[in-house]
């Protein structure tokens, strides 16, 4: 064990060095390499525009490396793959495609996701924003904000510990310990294995996304909120707007950007979703959703033509997002 | 807003009264109803801590909303056989304890000597027994059972109760999941694959960040929209080419495909996109004046990186080395796919999930697993909560 720390600190110590040695190096042999100290006039200058032309990259490269090697080509290998059979070798057209759109569980496991996506993004951001809004008129806001916002902090999978905890059943006529079904029995209704219903047991996996995302867009929001400027607040309030107007007429069309982008962030969030559904079902009870599903296909059945087509239809889904960042991106460098 | 209302001066002492009464209600209603909101967002947590501290026998029987409260359980013991008795003034007497060497404070409530009726005598009380005479149980287990002739019979009958155990909290739960369930080796697997994968993408990004704040170059506005761009690529397009990489990799070498280095390197490089974009938004920000009496002092690129940008950033990496360290702390499918799930390698989170499949009943364990997993990161969040959010604002309101 300790063997295994140390070799961790030496990764790090080799790194950090490998990294400075770079950068120092680089610099170094470009500066001496296209010097223009022995020089005079017109060369001076080329030689001082060769190295600023140069050195741009030298700082860029190890970063476009990975990027290109880890994410860039990947991206169209997995597209080539999808186009592919089971082990990449032959050339099969859009078989997986019409697999895909065939198949039943495929099928499911999209309408899952459509369901995450309808309801997940939409409840963490009205919660956040409920929670924002009270949070900043009462004084012991910080506090309350701090523990809505500590489940962003945990992981899925202790995430799906402590629900399935909360979900968790025992037979009729016993002392139920889940608290769910504690409730439920106190109100005279009979003990459920909830996570075997089917859809109710997608939602309740829900819950547990948007459990952990409602502090993500509450804080977003709550910065928004402060952003609006106080006399427009106060001139509404002059004329004799009541809070809730104030709320729905001034405030969410004030913060109406900021809301899309904390909605867009969960959606992908939901896109991605992938290590609830592997802890708590499995994708059993008909709870499956496509990251699971191309897991499975991938890992279980090997299969990396099926788990590439799938891969690649949860990029398409994220791709109008991605546009829309980059020209909101773009846009912002052209004020800047 | 309404509080700003009420400290105002108002011109009119008729509405004076009624904005006053309509603020009250409002303010207790917002008090309530966040109240509300942060109960159910602590709840599930609380428990779940609350359960790892409980004694695992109470764990499985009662709600953690009645930790406080003592448990009641039903249990039979057999009395005294015949070759027990004593002779004490005239009488056959049998005498013992009903709860034996595992009291540990437990207290009876009531007792009785058939199954269905197990609150027949309350303790103190005295039943008839089949076997004659009559028995008095204590509320400590001691039982007295009296008898005018001599007892005959081999085995000894059984008595059931009732018994109360008062509240319990150890810290058993953490022991034996540390030592049974491998959950030490996983905490050291985390620590091993997330602190070089937190450091590495700092140095890279920052340098990259740098060059694409304050640089001009050809491309540059290209290279700025890839990496937004990659912000949201899903993981899942990655894996597949990856893993085939890897596996080429290690056939050519004849070595393991799976191992820290390619986790390190995986995660590095999935971390880049935000740390460049993060870095970048913060030190585009820096005061352009400096910069430029730097350079115009004849300072270079490389100087003013490390000497006057890279200190001034420090909350941007700060923001993002937390982001990047609670990231990967918390992957799972990043370690499941480049890692493994071998005993030897696999993550807390992996663990976890593992656990879930072999102790799924076993909430002591589960409870106390899941609370050794998330304490790191609820630590890294409440101590450097300041510098989490400023990287969330900066992350996704620009």
């Amino acid at each position: 064990m300790i063997q295994q720390i140390l070799g961790a600190a030496i990764a790090v110590v080799i790194a950090v060095a490998a990294c400075f040695t770079y950068f120092w190096g680089t610099n170094w042999v470009l500066d001496k390499l296209l010097s223009s100290n022995a020089m005079a006039g017109d060369d001076v200058t080329r030689r001082d525009n060769l190295r600023s032309g140069v050195r741009p990259w030298l700082f860029i490269f190890p970063a476009l490396l990975f990027l290109s090697l880890y994410l860039i080509y990947p991206v169209f290998e997995t597209l080539r793959l999808s186009f592919f059979d089971k082990f990449g070798q032959n050339f099969i057209g859009l078989s997986n495609y019409a697999w895909a759109f065939t198949d039943g569980i495929f099928w499911q496991s999209a309408l899952n996701n459509i369901a995450w996506l309808l309801i997940v993004p939409f409840l963490s951001t009205a919660f956040g924003l409920v929670i924002a809004v009270l949070a900043d008129r009462l004084w012991w806001g910080n506090i309350a904000k701090s523990l809505v916002f500590m489940p962003m902090a945990i992981s899925f999978v202790g995430a799906s510990v402590i629900w399935k905890f909360v979900y968790t059943y025992r037979g009729p006529g016993i002392e139920q310990i889940g608290v769910l079904n504690a409730i439920v029995t106190g109100m005279g209704l009979p003990p459920q294995a909830w996570l075997t219903v089917p859809f109710l047991n997608s939602v309740l996996l829900m819950i547990i996304l948007v459990w952990i995302q409602t502090g993500f867009a509450m804080v977003i929001l709550s910065a928004a909120l402060r952003g609006i400027p106080e006399e427009t607040l106060e001139a509404a309030r002059i004329d004799g707007a009541n809070d809730f107007q104030i709320f729905f007429g001034i405030m969410i069309p004030q913060i109406w950007g900021t809301l899309i982008v904390v909605w867009t962030t969960i959606t992908i969030t939901v896109l991605k979703v992938f290590d609830i559904v592997y802890a708590m079902t499995n994708g059993e009870f008909q709870t499956q959703v496509l990251a699971n599903l191309m897991y499975r296909w991938m890992f279980i059945s090997g299969d990396y033509g099926r788990g590439s087509t799938i891969a690649v239809i949860i990029m398409l889904a994220v791709v109008p997002i991605m546009v829309w960042n980059i020209r909101r991106a773009n846009a912002e460098e052209g004020t800047r | 807003m309404t509080s700003r209302a009420a400290d105002m001066p108002v011109s009119a002492p008729a509405s004076s009264s009624n904005w006053f009464a309509k603020i009250r209600i409002g303010r207790i209603a917002a008090h309530v109803a966040l109240l509300f909101f942060v109960a159910l967002w602590t709840f599930p947590t609380v428990g779940l801590l609350i359960s790892s501290v409980r004694d695992k026998d109470q764990l499985a029987i009662s709600g953690w909303w009645t930790a406080l409260a003592s448990s009641t359980t039903q249990n039979a013991a057999r009395a005294g056989k015949a070759a027990d008795q004593v002779q004490e003034d005239g009488k056959f007497v049998i005498k013992g304890n009903l709860l034996g060497t595992d009291a540990r404070g437990k207290l009876i409530q009531s007792f009785g000597i058939t199954n269905a009726e197990v609150a027949a005598a309350p303790v103190g009380g005295t039943l008839p027994m089949r076997d004659g005479g009559e028995i008095t149980v204590q509320a400590n287990g001691d039982y007295v059972w009296t008898s005018d002739t001599e007892f005959k019979h081999t085995s000894g009958p059984r008595i059931y109760y009732v018994v109360g155990s008062p509240p319990r909290f150890t810290l058993d739960n953490y022991i034996a999941v540390l030592q049974a369930n491998g959950i030490a080796q996983s905490f050291i697997n985390s620590i091993t694959v997330a602190i070089p994968s937190t450091v590495i993408p700092i140095m890279i990004a920052a340098f990259a960040a740098y060059a694409l704040a304050w640089m001009r170059f050809p491309g540059r506005g290209f290279i700025v929209a890839v990496v937004v761009g990659l912000l949201v690529v899903p993981l899942q397009m990655s894996l597949i080419p990856l893993l085939r990489m890897y596996n080429g990799i290690a056939n050519v070498f004849g070595t393991e495909s799976k191992g820290y280095f390619g986790v390190w390197l995986a995660h590095t490089a999935f971390g880049l996109p935000l740390a460049i974009y993060l870095l970048r938004n913060y030190m585009s920000g820096l005061p352009r004046e400096i910069m430029e009496s730097a350079r115009i002092d004849g300072a270079s690129h490389f100087k003013i990186f490390t000497g006057m940008v890279l200190p001034l950033s420090f909350p941007a990496l700060a923001s993002f080395a937390i982001f990047q360290f609670l990231w990967i702390w918390n992957d799972l499918l990043v370690a499941l796919v480049f890692l493994g799930a071998q005993d030897d390698k696999v993550v807390l989170t992996g663990r976890l999930v593992n656990l879930l499949g072999t102790q799924g009943d076993n909430w002591e364990l589960l409870t106390s697993g899941a609370f050794i997993s998330i304490v790191v990161p609820l630590i890294v969040f409440f101590s450097l909560q300041r510098y989490f959010v400023r990287g969330l604002l900066a992350g996704s309101v620009k």
